[in-house]
């Protein structure tokens, strides 16, 4: 029997192998896919289980972190939630992350290599950096203009500091208090049924991630390329311009909304928004040059990044010259971001360079030492700084005497644009007021602020709808806090 | 060694050296066992509040004299037992005790670990009781049918009683849930030892050849073949195939030691292979285990999230090398069974490879030991009862412990020592008396066997 006791001890010690064996491959082998895998809850435990970094607006935390004892421990609280939702997105134990929250994740959360002082030294020790801070560069002031001046209205603001593509105002409405995403409770889930399911859709990030028609304000870059092109030497010569004006290659006729557009200056027509003057200006500058201009705006920038991603705003590159003819006055296919058109009033005030625009001033570690900085950006040249003297002169009177009186600021340069854009089957839809400016205190040099204001109508107003009267004011007050810090 | 048929005719007498007992070495190894598991207590504690935890004494001291008593039972009634088996078995309990009070702490409602000390207790006190009782283990041949019926009686009961999650193997007396299937093991285990023990000679000799393989004739394989398949049969009822499982692994073991014909393996696996086709096809529950083997990231391809067998690779996957500490892992993911099928996983992910191995290890010489008493036993009864014992710690241990890390479908089984169960601790307790009681006889007789050659002239 001996030898078959043997037989059963050695089929015993197979099975102990086999066991090691198989442990081995787990825990060693395969241990870094089941630790990636998505459904590993791990990752979000450990991800929780510290307070995560705060996002900074004018040297003050907006958010905060509260320890709720369960699982997913952190959890993440906003101060002014609603105002600053389009910035910060949410960071939410269930529905992730989105915006500042998204884009630099890795920093607030911990993650983010750089906050270590030594490479792996985390991946040796198994532990984690206490989350880092964002700093942005949001002005709270103009912040605060923007979201009280689209009160319950529908719309977005953005502004920029036309000289270093700082984002100074990002501001959507209607917006929502982005806290109530956080943590695992019955209640968040019902929040996000009922954000994602309401009509005026609050969670839209009306500034960046909605492209409008941007109707009359898109002038500014038809004027620009006319002018780079030399299809106009000088502003203040009679166009060529019937009025009404007949698209090219149809029998469709397109009019003004004022007065003394047949054959107006450039000065004129800019002044009082002639469709006609433009649309033609459009076709004689020709489908290459218009794309090309639009382009060096920063239309049709599938990479932009403030760092989180921008929607692309369009200029249709392939049209007839009738489509082209409405392309140029901010129609058709045209489409564009608020941030979008805050960079083409930026261009202007900027000697026609246009700045990245960028939220994110730097990062820290929690402790506050600086982890990096976002650099001097790309600098790209939309028109010569001839044009741009002119657009700014231009500009200017439209605040002056123009559609754009409501955006004056007395001490203060104005320039601005005024658009209503048509949308909609056949235009059907409440037209959307648009406003752009910038603004250069007297005693300054340069332009302190460059902005863009949308403001989508209710079905209440569309006949007394326009640019100049809706979106004028909201851009004059974030420029006024701007000039006034 | 000697092997049997030859005899010690040939053999120069054996020297006459004092066998040494090492129960000293017994006693020092309990006490390493202890002073583990109550580092394992505070460790516990330190990475969870930061502070020894208040109970750390008050559960040393209890660990301490449970093995003491157990120390002290061996040392005046089996003096001569293996001096591993017992610390080995105070190490697993404690750590044991350890893992589940540590899950505890994530489930203040359901604490598992009071019970489980209560248990340990029962355990170590019926150790005690076999140990100081039972004088020698041949007595039990004569209960070789008592057993049998027994164990059928105990593996029938539960039937009688509602399911709990799926499986019918609970009674639920008062409060205390009992699984009355543990106990047969111990039982079923001394049937088969006691009846092949009687029969082997013509179980192995007598009968028919066909082809390679001798079969025994119907009256001598009849009744151990009707018994197994009822034990066998009952346990499919109750849906509990890790035992069956376990039974079937106890019988071809035993029938091979008992015959040492290699045909009864050949016959074994070949039924094994019909055996578990054929239920893995017919019954959705064990058709499912198969499946989640064979595919384990089904549900989370499909969205649905991973299931309990995913979860608990997580947890290895998790514990890495090292492990993350003990307190620090999330194997509460698990959830339902994590303090007892799935224990191994908190192993796994708060002790790491590491740990995990020398777990294994433990129940590596645990068999080892056992076996080894089954070498030095002289009576065929002996033999095959401490190799059906072994077996059944070794099988135990396989199954499961290969179940939770995917090496072979899961089926739900106590991790001896280790889970939380009140029946599995206390049968575990028995096992081991069991075993020191022939390990003690085994070294105890060949220490009077030279003290006879000494005598005579």
């Amino acid at each position: 029997m001996t030898r078959y006791i043997r037989h059963a001890a050695a089929f015993c010690a197979l099975l102990l192998l086999a066991l090691l064996v198989n442990a081995a491959r787990l825990q060693i082998v395969q241990a870094r896919t089941y630790d990636e895998s998505p459904a590993n809850r791990r990752h979000t435990i450990a991800r929780y289980g510290q307070p995560r970094g705060d996002i900074l607006v004018g040297g003050r935390a907006v958010t905060g972190s509260r320890d709720s004892g369960e699982q997913f421990r952190f959890e993440r609280t906003y101060r002014d939630g609603p105002l600053y939702a389009p910035v910060t997105g949410f960071a939410s134990q269930v529905y992730g992350t989105a915006f500042l929250e998204g884009a630099a994740d890795g920093v607030l959360a911990g993650t983010d290599p750089s906050l270590t002082p030594i490479p792996l030294w985390n991946d040796f020790t198994r532990a984690r950096s206490p989350g880092g801070h964002v700093v942005t560069t949001l002005d709270p002031a103009a912040q605060r203009a923007a979201y009280a001046g689209l009160g319950s209205r529908r719309g977005a603001v953005a502004a920029l500091e036309p000289s270093t593509g700082r984002i100074l105002a990002l501001v959507s409405t209607p917006s929502y208090d982005p806290g109530e995403l956080s943590g695992t409770d019955a209640e968040v889930g019902r929040a996000w049924a009922r954000l994602n399911g309401a009509a005026d859709r609050p969670m839209l990030n009306r500034a960046v991630r909605q492209t409008y028609p941007p109707g009359s304000t898109f002038k500014v870059v038809t004027a620009a390329a006319a002018l780079d092109a030399g299809v106009v030497r000088d502003v203040d010569a009679p166009t060529d311009s019937p009025d009404p004006y007949r698209l090219p290659g149809s029998s469709v006729r397109l009019t003004n909304e004022v007065e003394g557009c047949a054959n107006a200056s450039l000065r004129y027509a800019f002044e009082w928004s002639c469709n006609t003057v433009f649309a033609g200006l459009g076709v004689e500058v020709g489908l290459a040059a218009m794309r090309s201009k639009a382009a060096e705006f920063g239309f049709n920038d599938r990479k932009l990044g403030i760092p989180f991603r921008v929607s692309p705003s369009t200029f249709d590159t392939r049209v007839d010259d009738a489509q082209l003819a409405l392309s140029s006055i901010g129609q058709y296919n045209t489409r564009a971001t608020p941030l979008q058109m805050a960079m083409v009033a930026a261009a202007v005030a900027n000697h026609g360079s246009v700045r990245t625009p960028h939220l994110v001033e730097r990062t820290t570690t929690g402790d506050g030492d600086t982890v990096s900085t976002t650099g001097q950006r790309t600098l790209r040249q939309a028109m010569s700084p001839a044009t741009a003297v002119r657009l700014r002169e231009m500009m200017t009177d439209v605040v002056r005497e123009g559609t754009g009186t409501n955006a004056a600021i007395p001490g203060a340069t104005v320039g601005g644009k005024s658009g209503t854009a048509q949308h909609g089957v056949h235009n059907s839809g409440t037209p959307y007021a648009w406003f752009i400016s910038w603004a250069r205190a007297e005693d300054s040099m340069e332009p302190a602020v460059a902005v863009a204001v949308v403001v989508e109508g209710s079905a209440a107003d569309r006949g007394g709808i326009s640019g100049g009267g809706d979106a004028a004011p909201v851009a004059r007050a974030v420029m006024k806090a701007v000039l006034d810090r | 060694m000697l092997s049997p048929g030859t005899t010690a005719q040939a053999d120069p007498p054996a020297p006459v050296v004092p066998l040494p007992r090492r129960r000293g070495i017994e006693f020092t190894l309990i006490v390493v066992a202890v002073l583990l598991s109550v580092y394992g207590y505070c460790d516990v504690g330190l990475a969870r509040t930061g502070s020894v935890p208040p109970g750390a004494a008050g559960y040393g001291a209890g660990l301490g004299v449970l093995a003491l008593l157990a120390h002290l039972a061996v040392r005046l009634r089996a003096p001569c037992a293996d001096p591993l088996l017992l610390p080995i078995a105070v190490l697993l309990n404690g750590l044991g005790l350890v893992l589940i009070h540590r899950l505890d702490l994530e489930t203040p409602a359901d604490r598992a670990a009071p019970t489980q000390l209560v248990w340990s207790t029962l355990g170590v006190g019926l150790f005690i009781a076999v140990v100081v009782l039972l004088r020698d283990h041949r007595v039990l041949q004569r209960y070789t049918y008592v057993s049998v019926v027994t164990a059928l009686v105990l593996l029938v009961l539960p039937i009688f009683f509602p399911s709990v999650n799926g499986a019918r193997i609970w009674i639920r007396v008062a409060g205390f849930s009992i699984q009355p299937g543990e106990f047969a093991k111990v039982l079923l285990a001394v049937f088969f030892a006691g009846y092949l023990a009687a029969n082997r000679n013509a179980l192995a000799y007598t009968g028919r050849r066909i082809w390679l393989l001798q079969l025994p004739t119907g009256r001598v394989l009849g009744p151990i073949v009707a018994v197994w398949l009822l034990s066998v049969g009952v346990l499919v009822l109750e849906r509990d195939l890790g035992t069956s499982l376990l039974f079937f692994g106890l019988f071809v073991i035993l029938l091979y030691v008992a015959t040492g014909r290699t045909g009864w393996i050949a016959v074994g696996l070949l039924l094994a292979a019909c055996g578990a086709f054929a239920v893995g096809w017919l019954e959705p529950h064990v058709h499912s285990r198969v499946e989640d083997w064979l595919h384990p990231f089904a549900s989370v391809e499909a969205g649905l999230g991973p299931n309990q067998l995913v979860q608990s690779l997580y947890a290895f996957a998790a514990g890495g090398f090292l492990g993350t500490g003990l307190g620090l892992g999330h194997s509460t993911l698990i959830g339902f069974a994590v303090k007892s099928d799935f224990i191994l996983a908190t192993a796994g992910e708060e002790l790491g490879l590491a740990g995990l191995s020398a777990i294994f290890l433990l129940y590596g010489l645990l068999v080892e030991r056992g076996l080894r008493a089954g070498l030095a036993v002289r009576d065929p009864f002996g033999r095959l009862l401490a190799v059906g014992l072994a077996s059944i710690v070794a099988l135990q241990v396989f199954v499961i412990a290969g179940g939770v890390t995917g090496l072979i479908p899961l089926t739900g089984m106590a991790m001896p020592f280790l889970a939380q169960g009140g029946s599995s601790v206390v049968t575990n307790w028995i096992i081991v008396a069991l075993l020191i009681r022939l390990s003690d006889s085994a070294r105890g007789r060949s220490e009077e066997e030279r003290h006879d050659r000494k005598a005579a002239p």
